[in-house]
């Protein structure tokens, strides 16, 4: 007869996991070589990546012309990345056609711009109402006056002139900024059970996402013209600004959407039991949750938006990347096997260094403002 | 039917502030209907709640229970008929919805906290931006409250990081900081461990004690009998039979109350 009582005499004390699962030669056993086909793979990817990084290497660095460099170097054969072309003309990559004599004025922007930007970024710096307050309303008055002259006598600078990564900047801040609140208020509307608000916000949202960004540009640069009454001119900077603010606006809609239908309806009961009106529901309970949900989709927008950018060149501006070709295909004095190459690698590299910050600063927004307990 | 337990608290509970007003009305609902798209979901409810009544609404699932109480703070709508609320009454008008929900509680059965705020912002938040008392008064009031539901010391915690039983303590103090006249309970204790159902039906007890008007749609049978001083009986909408918890559960009238009693105490 089996014995079906059982009285545990003394509870197990807590111990170190086995050797076997800690270490550097665990971690290589389960992560590298947990099976014949990960064995495999680990080494075509060991493969893969000596066969292509040593000569990216050689090309960037080793072989280089660096940026003191002549362009009688970068014509030798076997030379590499042609840097110092990029140096040369670094400031119509940032400036575009900006008066030399003035590029204090961009340069106080780009400062500014960081200065505020910067220290809002980092959640331990005080005073943030204030910062948001001076960076979303105050700098960008400063920013346009400095910029566009006109004004306290500083040469007028009509925007046809600016260009580079300035260009790249405003267009994808105001963009990506804008377009943010704007996002906000269409998902709302869309959600509305006011139904003349909703039908509009629908249409708006359905229309935009229908239509891509070029048609956009073209609409609000050609055609909107001709339908404006004779005489009146929208500046061209602006135009571009309007069409991408409001074409990333939609985008943000149906992201903000999808957060607001994670959150459960039992939040909305709550907030409502307590007396909260509508907007104070959504300020205080809804958006904070929902937008934290969708940080990833409003991020990877901001990024897919800052390299669309680059299309404005469509309706005739140089934003980074059309200044960068036009140097490649215009400064024959810098005529060389690698000079257009350096040049779009140039491109490639602020853009991926933008888009690449954008990217780790949202993962680390993620993890802090996760509070770490769903319920 | 979930969790049908009789959970007694083993105290002898004080009646000497449980006093229910001959004169004044809490909550009157008169001849109301209220329908799902075509379905015909409460018909005919007349219900009249004085102050300082404690109810129990029990019934099968399905039977209109929670839909009852929730068109009284108006988070359903009826359709038919009149719901009254200390003298105001519910219509599609915005400030008398706020009106009446500022005076009446709820507390549901998923607790709803808000999970990005803390407990102590979870209670103060409607205080001040819907009563607008100042901040230090309403975290002071938020801390009273929170040591008459005995969990004090997590008042800078999550919501996630508290156990169900603590949950649904911090949200019964949360409805209790807007000092509501009301209280709506949509089955407190379904959502939570037996050993869990105690502390919170405890929280319930002691605010009965103090003469809070209340309605609680419950399973807990025990809870009925030692607080309550009307059950009534719902079915397929309908309010069945109501009456003292002594003779409700001891002589039953109606055969459906006979039949669901047989069913859930053995």
């Amino acid at each position: 007869m089996t014995d079906i009582t059982y009285v545990r005499p003394s509870l197990v004390e807590a111990r170190p996991a086995p050797r076997s699962t800690t270490g550097v030669l665990a971690w290589l056993q389960k992560n590298l070589f947990a099976t014949p086909t990960d064995a495999v793979l680990t080494l075509f990817g060991a493969l893969f990546l000596l066969w292509a990084v040593p000569p990216l290497v050689n090309f960037v660095f080793i072989n280089a012309v660096g940026i003191n460099g002549t362009v009688e170097e970068c014509r030798v054969e076997t030379a590499g990345a042609c840097w110092a072309y990029v140096w040369s003309e670094m400031e119509f990559f940032i400036y575009g056609f900006y008066d030399m004599s003035e590029l204090w004025r961009p340069n106080i922007v780009f400062a500014l711009g960081a200065a505020l930007l910067i220290p809002l970024l980092i959640p331990k710096v005080p005073f943030k109402r204030t910062n948001a307050l001076l960076l979303l309303i105050v700098f960008p008055v400063i920013s346009y006056y400095l910029l566009a002259g006109g004004v306290f006598g500083l040469k007028p600078m009509p925007t046809e002139k600016w260009g580079g990564l300035l260009v790249t900047l405003i267009i994808s801040a105001v963009g990506i900024i804008v377009s943010f609140p704007l996002g906000i208020i269409l998902a709302l509307g869309r959600q509305s059970k006011m139904p003349v608000i909703k039908m509009l916000c629908i249409g708006f949202i359905e229309l935009v996402r229908a239509v891509p960004l070029i048609t956009i540009l073209f609409m609000a640069s050609i055609m909107l013209p001709l339908f404006m009454p004779q005489g009146t001119t929208v500046d061209k900077l602006l135009r571009a600004l309007v069409g991408v603010t409001l074409f990333s606006a939609a985008y943000v809609a149906e992201i903000v959407r999808g957060g607001l239908q994670a959150i459960p309806r039992g939040q909305y009961e709550a907030a409502a039991s307590l007396g909260l009106s509508y907007w104070k529901q959504m300020y205080f309970i809804i958006l904070p949750q929902a937008l934290k949900h969708v940080i990833p989709g409003i991020v990877n927008n901001a990024i897919a938006l800052f390299k669309d950018t680059s299309l404005v060149y469509i309706v005739g501006m140089k934003d980074l990347l059309e200044a960068v070709k036009t140097k490649n295909d215009t400064a024959l004095e810098w005529q060389s096997g690698n000079t257009a190459t350096t040049g779009y690698l140039f491109a490639a590299a602020v853009f991926w260094m933008f888009c690449f910050s954008m990217s780790r600063y949202s993962m680390f927004m993620e993890r802090r403002l996760n509070t770490g307990y769903k319920r | 039917m979930s969790q049908v337990s009789e959970t007694i608290v083993e105290r002898e509970i004080d009646t000497s502030h449980m006093q229910v007003s001959k004169t004044e009305v809490a909550i009157d609902v008169i001849n109301m209907h209220k329908w799902y798209g075509d379905f015909h979901v409460l018909r005919d409810i007349n219900l009249r709640v004085m102050k300082g009544e404690r109810i129990v609404i029990a019934g099968p699932s399905g039977s209109g229970k929670s839909t009852l109480i929730r068109c009284i703070n108006r988070l359903e709508e009826h359709q038919e008929g009149q719901i009254i609320v200390n003298g105001t009454e519910l219509t599609a008008d915005l400030k008398r919805i706020d009106e009446v929900r500022r005076e009446v509680g709820m507390v549901f059965q998923h607790f709803n906290l808000f999970p990005h705020l803390t407990i102590l912002q979870n209670l103060t938040l409607a205080p001040i931006w819907v009563r607008g008392i100042p901040k230090a008064e309403a975290e002071a009031t938020a801390m009273h409250y929170l040591e008459r539901v005995k969990i004090p010391e997590q008042a800078n915690k999550f919501p996630g990081q508290l156990s169900g039983g603590q949950q649904q303590r911090v949200a019964i103090a949360r409805s209790l900081c807007m000092q509501p006249r009301i209280m709506l309970f949509d089955e407190p204790t379904s959502a939570l461990d037996p050993e869990m159902v105690k502390e919170v039906l405890e929280v319930m007890i002691s605010l009965a004690e103090e003469g809070m008007t209340m309605i609680c749609v419950t399973h807990e049978m025990g809870f009925a009998r030692q607080v309550a001083n009307r059950v009534i009986f719902m079915d397929q909408g309908q309010i069945i039979e109501q009456n003292e918890p002594e003779e409700f559960f001891s002589n039953p009238q109606h055969e459906r109350t006979k039949l669901f009693l047989s069913q859930i105490l053995h």
